[in-house]
């Protein structure tokens, strides 16, 4: 049976197809994935998007897509995707994914491009609490990269230079908007860069630990969401949370999509 | 960035002297100078009473804009620094106005500058600035007796419009008319954050949203907004509205729709009520000294 979970994000689009998925004991894991770049204002519409992006993942495994019998849709578009058989939120979905790659896990923490939040999961991967950033930008990916593009920084470049740098300045403005001011006004004063992207970061992280700790921070704690490609955040997290360890999936902006493909084979395999 | 590339989202410079007054019959000669996060102002209070201000952009250097705005005025009305009694300084950088013989909190000033602007019957002031939002209230003599403000989060702020402004390349003058052209009235953009509004504010426009419905759906959210913070602390009569956004009627309107209350309109630029407040101060000072120094001799 294969099975297929597509994760709605604010900026992409990421779909997971599984095959052969036993859900009970080690599972053989066999999949395809594909991701779509949803910038906004981008070119395609919420349901556009997903249709290219599930319409090349089939492709791409050499899957009809009749085939698919059932297709669980996550995300913050998880309404948008018309030809899904189901939907769950982006906490299910991560704890979900989050366990089936570290079972030992307890504490999912998930920053995206809009979202940052802490959840609770059961050793089943249930979601049992979350905290989340709601209504404000501050304590997610887009935070970093806004204040990335003050200092003509690709996200990528500005997480490795927070890492040159061993100062501490704490930033003033919680709001990103203020945050960027303040960047601006740092870049004026001639703080070094490396000092500046540390600055940034450190803030991101101890306002995403801020999130955790209102579900609690339980051992072992794992980070998912594309801000995982981000070697200072990763850094500046780690730091925050005060944990030993860290676990990091590999491809982490992937972990929605794998828990709502994972969803939907055990519907599937209930049906 | 281009260097040509326009700022729509700035307010026009102004420098104003009451024509029918010479600053040389007054007696006490005070300014006020308010450097806010966006932009300065620079008042000058002839015994008591308004006779020119000059409303300038903030630069990366608070002595230096604070010197440019009160330049402007000085330059305008053929006085200089040294005629001036009392300079008090006031705003965001008040503690770097060099020349100010005194610092008071903007919110003291824009009570103070409220209540001349728009007479002693003000009670509730809504100070909308570049990067804070300020509910106040005051007494009959332009007193503060309350006050809440939010300066923790762009949303209801000067800083959210421009950052519209710019989204549609639309002059921020011209915003508050333009949410009034629209077939019907749209509901508020859902989003509190200022960044999130933006993403949606183009996806608004990519669902085929006229520009100017952008912005009247915009105007709504910034007034439900800074009503919200108003409601908390309470509204009582007079209601005064200073700050940049109170040159937006498109949030006015709204606002008052929402307060179902009118607003205290003035004849003068609301943006420098901070100062004029400042001046006006620095004048009771300037008046308490002489007091005092009378019945010391």
């Amino acid at each position: 049976m294969i099975t297929a979970g597509i994760d709605m994000g604010s900026r992409s689009v990421k779909v997971v197809l599984l095959e052969d998925i036993t859900v009970e004991g080690a599972p053989q894991l066999k999949y395809s994935i594909r991701k779509t770049h949803l910038m906004l204002p981008g070119e395609l519409d919420a349901d556009q998007a997903a249709e290219q992006a599930f319409g090349d993942a089939c492709r791409d495994a050499g899957v009809d897509r009749t085939a698919i019998k059932h297709i669980v849709a996550t995300g913050a578009g998880r309404k948008q995707v018309p030809f899904s058989t189901d939907n769950v939120t982006e906490m299910s979905a991560g704890a979900r994914g989050a366990v089936y790659m570290f079972p030992t896990v307890k504490t999912v923490v998930d920053v995206g491009a809009e979202e940052g939040r802490g959840i609770k999961t059961t050793a089943e991967g249930k979601a049992s609490d979350y905290a989340g950033n709601e209504k404000c930008a501050a304590g997610a990916g887009s935070f970093a990269e806004s204040m990335a593009r003050a200092l003509q920084l690709s996200l990528k470049d500005f997480g490795e230079y927070s890492l040159r740098s061993d100062k501490s300045i704490p930033m003033n403005a919680q709001c990103t908007v203020f945050a960027e001011s303040e960047v601006v006004s740092m870049i004026h004063a001639n703080t070094a860069k490396e000092d500046i992207a540390k600055a940034v970061l450190d803030a991101v992280a101890s306002r995403v630990c801020a999130m955790v700790r209102r579900v609690g921070i339980e051992n072992d704690v794992a980070l998912i969401g594309g801000m995982v490609h981000n070697a200072g955040f990763v850094a500046a997290l780690k730091k925050s949370l005060d944990v030993d360890n860290l676990l990091l999936p590999e491809m982490p902006e992937f972990i929605g999509a794998l828990g709502a493909a994972l969803i939907a084979a055990e519907s599937g395999a209930a049906s | 960035m281009s260097a040509e590339k326009k700022e729509y989202w700035r307010w026009e410079e102004s420098c104003w002297i009451d024509p029918d007054r010479n600053w040389r019959d007054a007696r006490i000669v005070t300014a006020g100078i308010d450097v806010g996060s966006v932009s300065s102002q620079a008042v000058i209070v002839c015994d008591g009473e308004l006779y020119g201000f000059n409303s300038m952009r903030t630069g990366n250097n608070s002595p230096d804009s604070a010197t440019n705005a009160l330049k402007g005025v000085l330059d305008k009305s053929g006085m200089k620094q040294a005629d001036i009694h009392f300079v008090v300084g006031t705003g965001y950088g008040r503690v770097n106005v060099p020349f100010a013989n005194k610092a008071i909190t903007e919110i003291a000033c824009h009570a103070r500058g409220a209540n001349y602007m728009g007479g002693n019957t003000v009670r509730t002031i809504l100070d909308m600035g570049g990067q804070d939002c300020k509910a106040i209230h005051c007494d009959e003599k332009g007193k503060v007796t309350n006050f809440l403000m939010n300066d923790k989060c762009a949303a209801g702020t000067g800083r959210g419009m421009e950052v519209i402004s710019d989204l549609m390349q639309i002059p921020i003058a011209e915003l508050g008319m333009r949410s009034f052209d629209v077939d019907e009235e749209p509901a508020a953009v859902s989003s509190v954050c200022v960044v999130f509004a933006k993403s949606e504010a183009l996806g608004l426009l990519k669902a085929g949203w006229t520009k100017n419905k952008v912005i009247a759906a915009y105007c709504q959210a910034m007034a439900e907004r800074v009503v919200s913070l108003l409601e908390r602390i309470g509204v009582e009569k007079e209601f005064f509205i200073t700050g940049g956004i109170a040159k937006n009627p498109g949030v006015v309107k709204r606002i008052e729709r929402l307060l179902k209350i009118e607003a205290v309109k003035t004849k003068y630029d609301s943006q420098i009520a901070g100062a004029l407040g400042a001046g006006l101060f620095g004048y009771t000072l300037v008046m308490k000294q002489g007091a005092a120094a009378k019945q010391a001799a």
